[in-house]
């Protein structure tokens, strides 16, 4: 039995310690919000906040995450920067498919806490680690502006 | 007869002195200037795999060697290896500081910084040169990395021995 803290609530999951973070979301906690992308940390579609850092569930134990403050995407609209990433996303269509966009907002809401008027060059290397294939970046890019500008 | 032997003798010590000195760094540089070493010695970007290739996805130094402001080592590197070996992981995964990068240096180039205190974390004698390379949990993931990773060409202990005999003979640098 392990204790995680995940968008506020203290839960007790049943995993292993070294079970990915990714599967005691999904498959125990029935948060399916958080994509299974690669397993390898390679796509960014697991993308979760620990201790407000981006971080890949499927990479993560939760030993890793045990004590610390786990956001995931079904509550990232309750924080303003979150909101505000959501309200572009929606102003501007961003997503596709939709498979990544998780992830993508997850990434792009750290980057404007972090940096709350960044560059296309700060936009590119906090948000290269997510792929998308149905190739939406630009708008992507430009949501992140429009969050920005919101500010 | 006796003392002319002895001068030659000495006289061949002294000229034979300087190289032999540097070459105890050789097996030094055997381990340190391999890709497990070097790929995260680097500037402003850490590379991959045996080749050296930059790392994917933009990742950088940023201000302290960590990444990026929201895309850090830690985002995908833990404290060990995950993912099947296929992502590596130490405790603090992370990039040289940059006055240890060894980007672009030879064998002269790397042994130079790494004994010269401005550039090595103010680290003034030989056993604290090579302190690092004895203990420090992301150097000795390098003897066990996982995933069929190329390792160092000789065992650590036997580079710890090397280290050893080069800081006794006060970090000598190959010419």
């Amino acid at each position: 039995m392990n204790t995680l803290l995940i968008n506020g609530k203290t839960l007790n999951v049943q995993a292993e310690p070294d079970t990915p973070l990714l599967w005691v979301l999904r498959d125990e906690l029935r948060m399916t919000g958080t994509k299974f992308g690669c397993g390898m940390a390679l796509c960014g579609a697991c993308t979760i906040h620990i201790d407000g850092q981006p971080v890949r569930a499927c990479v993560t134990p939760v030993s890793a995450a045990t004590g610390k403050k786990i956001s995931t995407i079904e509550a990232i609209g309750a924080t303003p920067v979150g909101k505000r990433v959501q309200l572009a996303w929606a102003e501007l269509d961003v997503p596709q498919c939709g498979y990544c966009q998780s992830g993508q907002i997850m990434a792009a809401t750290a980057l404007l806490r972090e940096i709350p008027h960044p560059t296309d060059r700060d936009i590119d290397q906090a948000m290269s680690g997510n792929i998308c294939r149905c190739g939406t970046y630009p708008r992507i890019r430009a949501a992140i502006h429009k969050a920005a500008g919101k500010a | 007869m006796k003392r002319a032997l002895a001068l030659l003798l000495c006289a061949v010590g002294v000229a034979q002195g300087a190289p032999q000195a540097g070459a105890l760094f050789d097996p030094v540089a055997s381990v340190v200037m391999t890709p497990r070493c070097v790929n995260c010695h680097q500037a402003e970007a850490p590379r991959q795999k045996d080749k050296g290739v930059l790392h994917a996805q933009q990742v950088v130094r940023g201000s302290d060697g960590h990444g990026s402001a929201a895309l850090h080592c830690a985002a995908c590197h833990q404290a060990s290896n995950t993912a099947q070996g296929k992502v590596p992981g130490a405790p603090n995964w992370h990039l040289a500081p940059l006055s240890m990068r060894w980007q672009g240096l030879d064998k002269k180039g790397v042994c130079q910084q790494m004994r010269d205190p401005a550039r090595n974390g103010n680290r003034d004698t030989g056993e604290k040169v090579i302190e690092h390379m004895k203990t420090d949990p992301l150097v000795l993931w390098a003897w066990n990395p996982g995933a069929n990773r190329t390792t160092p060409p000789m065992t650590h202990d036997d580079f710890i021995e090397a280290l050893a005999q080069w800081a006794r003979a006060g970090m000598p640098c190959p010419e």
